[in-house]
């Protein structure tokens, strides 16, 4: 697995924000991109999850090798823990949702309604997510809001176990997370002509 | 997609609203209008068709910014975008829920209501038949009009008025089915455009759905 981006540009509502952005991530390497609130971290992630076309530019790997964490968990609040961990481990065809619940520590609260874990744990759950999805790629925006230092720590073993086992991982993020990682800091690629792409993409 | 389609089921029953509202909303119109209406049966039984299937359709209304809406809300909805899972299939099996959770069990109340609004005993098997041809296209037509929403906060004024134009032919289909059969009329044109339509829904508009929600997600 290899995810190369090559001049890739990105826009948020019509207006580009980042251009000629160009890195290349290899199995077992973690790549922190860093950059001030408003760069366009999120967006560049969402461009290589599929998620919205890029502007210019192309990215190497298919989506579908990409499990995606977003800002929100995507947690149901009615459903239990475990409920919700096997129900993307249904989505993802993987059966096994027991090593996702011991690594970030959600064995006891395996029963508990989502709406009943504190912002913390709800994260640790939306995090464990990853681990079902049986995808080589982490691309994680913002991983670690809300969870304090022992779950951060849980968290950087996760992505260690994850690259160990051949995966590889795309964090944005602000914190040290303790991780052998690579930094990219994307201020450098803050888009500067204006959109020379389709006038209806500002519409849309 | 069982595992989602069985997801969204207990997401209904366990939220409450999703089943019981538009049961309860349609319970509510068919035991409110006779007494708007006055006890005239032959006047009752004569509309009893007509105010079924508008029953049915506001009834199917109302959950339908649900669809999508609380999806897109706490995030999953792109995580089911990056997901194996295909959009259309997934709008596919949003739908199919939809109408399990509101078209359905409208259906099986349906002659209970029309026994109150005293339709003519010949119509009870129409109305059963044209209740489960037609409210899938309702469910797969209001899935459509909720992507198109699916951003929007407060989306349901508008998603209503998308969707009210798209409802009428299978409102006039439905209705004329069980007039007709009620008054011993062949009721196979108005069935199979009925039918029609439905299959027609079935086939296009997952796909324009997903295109919608795909450029709602960027």
């Amino acid at each position: 697995m290899e995810l190369q981006v090559v001049d890739l540009g990105v826009a948020r509502g019509g207006l580009p924000i980042l251009q000629g952005v160009s890195f290349t991530l290899e199995a077992g390497q973690v790549l922190v991109l860093r950059g001030p609130n408003g760069i366009g971290k999120t967006t560049l992630l969402r461009a290589i999850a599929g998620l919205q076309p890029a502007l210019s530019g192309h990215v190497s790997l298919d989506p579908e090798a990409v499990a995606y964490a977003a800002h929100a968990d995507g947690l149901k609040s009615t459903l239990s823990v475990l409920e919700n961990l096997t129900f993307w481990a249904q989505v993802y065809g993987t059966t096994d949702v027991a090593p996702a619940l011991q690594a970030f520590a959600l064995q006891n609260l395996a029963d508990r309604p989502a709406q009943n874990l504190s912002a913390g744990q709800k994260r640790r759950l939306g995090l464990a997510r990853l681990l079902v999805t049986g995808r080589p790629l982490w691309v994680l925006d913002e991983p670690t809001v809300s969870l304090d230092a022992s779950a951060v720590t849980l968290f950087a073993d996760a992505v260690r176990a994850h690259c160990a086992r051949g995966g590889a991982a795309l964090i944005a993020t602000h914190i040290d997370l303790g991780l052998q990682s690579d930094l990219l800091d994307l201020t450098p690629f803050k888009a500067t002509a204006m959109a020379q792409g389709d006038f209806d993409e500002a519409f849309l | 997609m069982i595992a989602l389609l069985i997801r969204d089921l207990r997401l209904a029953i366990r939220t409450g609203g999703g089943f019981g509202l538009g049961l309860a909303f349609f319970l509510i119109i068919a035991v409110l209008v006779p007494f708007g209406v006055g006890p005239d049966s032959a006047v009752l039984g004569r509309i009893a068709p007509g105010i079924l299937w508008v029953g049915a359709l506001l009834s199917c209304l109302l959950s339908l910014d649900r669809i999508f809406a609380l999806d897109f809300e706490d995030g999953s909805l792109d995580l089911l975008a990056t997901a194996p899972i295909p959009l259309e299939g997934l709008v596919g099996v949003k739908a199919f829920s939809h109408w399990l959770t509101t078209g359905l069990p409208l259906t099986l109340a349906a002659p209970v209501l029309g026994l109150l609004l005293s339709l003519p005993e010949p119509a009870y098997l129409w109305l059963i038949l044209s209740l489960l041809i037609g409210t899938p296209a309702l469910s797969f037509i209001g899935a459509f009009g909720a992507s198109l929403t699916v951003g929007l906060k407060r989306g349901g004024l508008l998603l209503s008025l998308l969707v009210l134009p798209l409802y009428v032919p299978t409102l006039i289909f439905g209705a004329e089915t069980i007039r007709r059969g009620a008054e011993g009329l062949g009721t196979a044109t108005p069935l199979t455009m009925l039918g029609a339509i439905t299959l027609g829904t079935l086939a296009v508009l997952p796909f324009a759905s997903a295109a919608a929600i795909r450029i709602n997600l960027r």
